[in-house]
C-alpha cells in the first residue's frame, strides 16, 4: 500500500481526569474517503481537531504530508496547512463578508494572484460546490444551513488541498440534500484527487462514499476497514452500530442501488 | 527547505497560430501568470495548449485555461487542447460543468421616487415601533395586574433577582458618576460666579440642577446603558435558541415570565438609584465648594435647606418612574425583534441602547416643558 499521507502515532487526549485518546494510531492514505465513526464523547472531533492543528495532544506525533505538524517549524507547518482544507460543522463563515469574500479569504495569501482572477475562482469554487451563481453575494446568515455547509465546503476548496476535514458534513440536512453533498464529496475526490477525512454519524454516507471506516471505541482506534469487514467485528458497541435498524437500512438501500 | 518547482510555459509561433507547451505543475501559484500569458496571444489566430508535459493540475489552472478558450470562441478563433492525461482531462471536464454564469445583474438606481419612498418607510418603521412599544406597555401592565388579582403566578423570587442585577449591582456606578458631576458644577459655577461676588448662590445651581435635571437623567442614560442592553442581550438570545417559543408551548407566558419582573424591578429601583444620585452629587458639590470656595457644609446646608425647596427633589423623582418603564419596554421589546442569527442579537442590543437613550432624553424634555407651563 502506498505511503501513508496522515500518520499518527501515540495520540494521547485528556481534559482534565477524562482520557480522550490512550495512546491512538491511524493512517490515512492518499485518495481514500475515511469516515470516522464512533459513540457520543468519543473524541471524534477532537481527533479532527488534532490532525487539523486546532488542538494540541498531551503527547505523541502527527505526520500530514511528511512533515510532523507539532514539532515542525511555524514555516514549515504553515506550508502543510495551505495544503488542507477544513469545513466545520455549520460552516464557520466569516459572518461579515459575503459567501464570495469568505472563499476569496484563504486566496488573497496567494501571491501575484489578480483580484479578478482571485474573484473568478472563488465563482468557480462556490459553483463548484454546488451554490447558484446569487449565492455569492449573500451573507452568511441570509443562507439555509445545507447552502452554509456547501459554502464552507467551497472555502475549505478554494486553494485546491490535498486533503479536506470535514466535521458530519450530512448533519442537519435533509435525505435528499444529504445524498447530494455525499455524490458531491465523491465527484470532487475523483476528480481534484482529494483525501477526504470526515467524521460523521451518517450511515448512509458511509455507505454511500467512504472507501474505509474507522471506528473509535475504548479511547483508540478499534479498528479500520472497510463496510464489508465492519460487519464482522464482534464488538458489543460495533454490532449495535452496524446491525442496527438504520444500519439495515441503509444498507437495503445501498444493495437496491447496487442492482 | 526543496526547491519549488514551478510551471514551465512555453510558447512558439506554429503555422498561422501558436502553440503553447506547458511543463510542471500548473497550479494556482502559476495560475495568474498562465491566465496573462494566454491574456496576450491574439484571441482570434489558433492557438494549440499542450498538456502533455504536466503532472499535474489544479481548478485553478484549468479555469485559466477554460477562459482563455471561452475568449477564443467569441473571437471566433480556435483553441485546442492535446495530450491530456485522463486525470486532468476529467478535471477540466468537471471544471468545464461548473463554470459560473454570472446572471445579468440589473443595478438598481434610485429614482428620487424612490429615494422618497425610502423617507417614507423609514419614517413609517420609526412610528410602528413607537406604536409597537405602547403595545408591549400595555402587555406589561395587563400582565402586572393579572398578577396581582392571582398572586400564585408572580415570579417573586425573578423579582428580587432583577432587583439586585438592576439595582445593587448599579449604586456604585451611579452614585460614583453623581458625585463627579457634583463636583464639575461646584468648579465650573464658582468660576462664573466669582466674577460677580456671588460665590454662595453655587449652592442654589448645584441643589437646582442635580435635584431636578441631572440626577435623575444620568442615572437613566447610565442605566439605560447598563440595563436596557442587558435585557435585550437576555431576551433576545432565549428567542435566539427559541426559548421563548418552547415557553409558549409549555403554556408560560412570556410577558409574565420575563417582562413583568425585569420592568417592575426597573420600576422599583430607578427611583431608589435616583435618590442616591442626588444624594451624591450634591455631596460632590459641598465638598467642591468648600474646596474651592470656602464655604463649608455648615454654610452649604443651610444655604440648600433656605434657598432650595423640597418640591425640587419631587420633579426630579417624579420622573424617575417614566424613566424605568422606558428603559424596561424597550429593552424587552428590542429583545423580542431578535432574530435567529447572532449579528441581529448585536444589532438590536446596540439598537436598545441608543433608543433607550434617546427616549429617555425626549421624555425629560417633555416634562422640562411641562412643568414649566404648570409653574413648578
Amino acid at each position: 500500500m502506498a505511503e501513508p499521507i496522515i500518520r499518527c502515532r501515540g495520540i494521547v487526549n485528556q481534559f482534565g481526569s477524562q482520557v480522550v485518546h490512550d495512546h491512538l494510531d491511524l493512517d490515512v492514505y492518499p485518495g481514500e474517503i475515511l469516515g470516522v465513526v464512533g459513540g457520543s464523547g468519543t473524541g471524534k472531533s477532537v481527533l479532527l481537531r488534532t490532525i487539523a492543528g486546532l488542538n494540541r495532544p498531551k503527547s505523541g506525533t502527527v505526520e500530514v504530508l511528511g512533515t510532523d505538524i507539532l514539532h515542525a517549524s511555524e514555516d514549515a507547518a504553515m506550508q502543510v496547512q495551505r495544503r488542507w482544507g477544513v469545513m466545520f460543522q455549520d460552516g464557520a463563515l466569516f459572518s461579515a463578508l459575503t459567501v464570495r469574500e469568505n472563499v476569496e479569504v484563504p486566496l488573497r495569501a496567494v501571491p501575484g494572484l489578480s483580484p479578478k482572477l482571485r474573484r473568478e475562482l472563488a465563482d468557480l469554487k462556490i459553483s463548484m460546490s454546488g451554490l447558484p451563481y446569487f449565492a455569492g453575494d449573500k451573507y452568511p446568515s441570509e443562507l439555509s444551513g445545507g447552502m452554509r455547509k456547501r459554502a464552507g465546503l467551497a472555502r475549505a476548496l478554494a486553494l485546491d488541498p490535498d486533503i479536506v476535514f470535514l466535521d458530519e458534513p450530512t448533519a442537519g440536512l435533509d435525505p435528499i440534500g444529504a445524498a447530494d453533498f455525499d455524490q458531491l464529496i465523491a465527484s470532487l475526490r475523483e476528480t481534484m484527487g482529494l483525501t477526504v477525512f470526515l467524521v460523521t454519524h451518517d450511515l448512509d454516507t458511509l455507505h454511500a462514499i467512504c472507501t474505509r471506516i474507522a471506528v473509535l471505541a475504548e479511547k483508540r482506534v478499534y479498528v479500520t476497514g472497510t463496510m464489508a469487514e465492519m460487519l464482522k467485528v464482534d464488538h458489543p458497541w460495533i454490532r449495535a452500530y452496524f446491525h442496527g435498524p438504520r444500519a439495515r437500512a441503509a444498507i437495503d438501500a445501498a444493495e437496491r442501488i447496487g442492482n | 527547505m526543496a526547491e519549488v518547482i514551478r510551471l514551465d510555459i512555453g510558447v512558439e509561433a506554429s503555422g498561422d497560430g501558436h502553440r503553447m507547451a506547458l511543463k510542471g505543475p500548473a497550479t494556482l501559484a502559476d495560475a495568474s501568470a498562465l491566465a496573462a500569458q494566454l491574456a496576450a496571444l491574439p484571441a482570434k489566430e489558433p492557438l494549440t495548449i499542450d498538456l502533455s508535459g504536466l503532472d499535474r493540475m489544479d481548478t485553478a489552472a484549468a479555469y485559466a485555461i477554460l477562459s482563455a478558450e471561452a475568449r477564443s470562441k467569441e473571437a471566433g478563433g480556435r483553441l485546442e487542447l492535446t495530450g491530456a492525461s485522463s486525470d486532468i482531462s476529467a478535471l477540466i471536464e468537471r471544471v468545464r460543468k461548473s463554470l459560473p454564469k454570472p446572471e445579468q445583474e440589473t443595478a438598481p438606481r434610485l429614482s428620487i421616487a424612490d429615494r422618497l419612498e425610502r423617507v417614507g418607510r423609514t419614517t413609517t418603521s420609526a412610528l410602528a415601533s413607537f406604536l409597537d412599544s405602547i403595545g408591549y406597555f400595555g402587555l406589561f401592565l395587563a400582565r402586572l395586574v393579572e398578577s396581582i388579582v392571582i398572586p400564585s403566578r408572580f415570579r417573586l423570587t425573578a423579582l428580587v433577582h432583577h432587583c439586585q442585577e438592576v439595582g445593587v449591582k448599579a449604586v456604585p456606578i451611579v452614585a460614583l458618576m453623581s458625585f463627579l458631576i457634583g463636583v464639575v458644577l461646584a468648579f465650573q459655577g464658582s468660576v462664573q460666579l466669582r466674577q460677580f461676588g456671588a460665590e454662595v448662590f453655587v449652592v442654589d445651581l448645584i441643589a437646582i440642577s442635580i435635584l431636578r435635571e441631572l440626577g435623575i437623567l444620568l442615572t437613566a442614560i447610565i442605566v439605560a446603558g447598563r440595563t436596557a442592553s442587558a435585557f435585550t442581550a437576555a431576551i433576545g438570545s432565549m428567542k435566539m435558541r427559541e426559548e421563548i417559543d418552547a415557553m409558549r408551548t409549555l403554556a408560560i407566558d412570556p410577558a409574565a415570565a420575563l417582562f413583568v419582573p425585569r420592568i417592575l424591578a426597573l420600576l422599583l429601583m430607578l427611583p431608589i438609584l435616583g435618590l442616591i444620585a442626588d444624594v451624591a452629587g450634591l455631596l460632590g458639590g459641598a465638598i467642591m465648594s468648600w474646596v474651592e470656595l470656602g464655604i463649608s457644609p455648615g454654610m452649604f446646608q443651610t444655604r440648600l435647606l433656605e434657598g432650595t425647596d423640597v418640591r425640587h427633589v419631587m420633579v426630579g423623582l417624579v420622573k424617575a418612574p417614566v424613566f424605568a418603564i422606558i428603559i424596561g419596554v424597550i429593552g424587552c421589546q428590542f429583545g423580542m425583534k431578535v432574530e435567529s442569527n447572532a449579528e441581529s442579537l448585536g444589532r438590536m442590543t446596540s439598537s436598545a441602547v441608543v433608543a433607550a437613550i434617546f427616549a429617555v432624553i425626549v421624555a425629560d424634555a417633555i416634562f422640562s416643558i411641562f412643568f414649566a407651563q404648570i409653574g413648578v
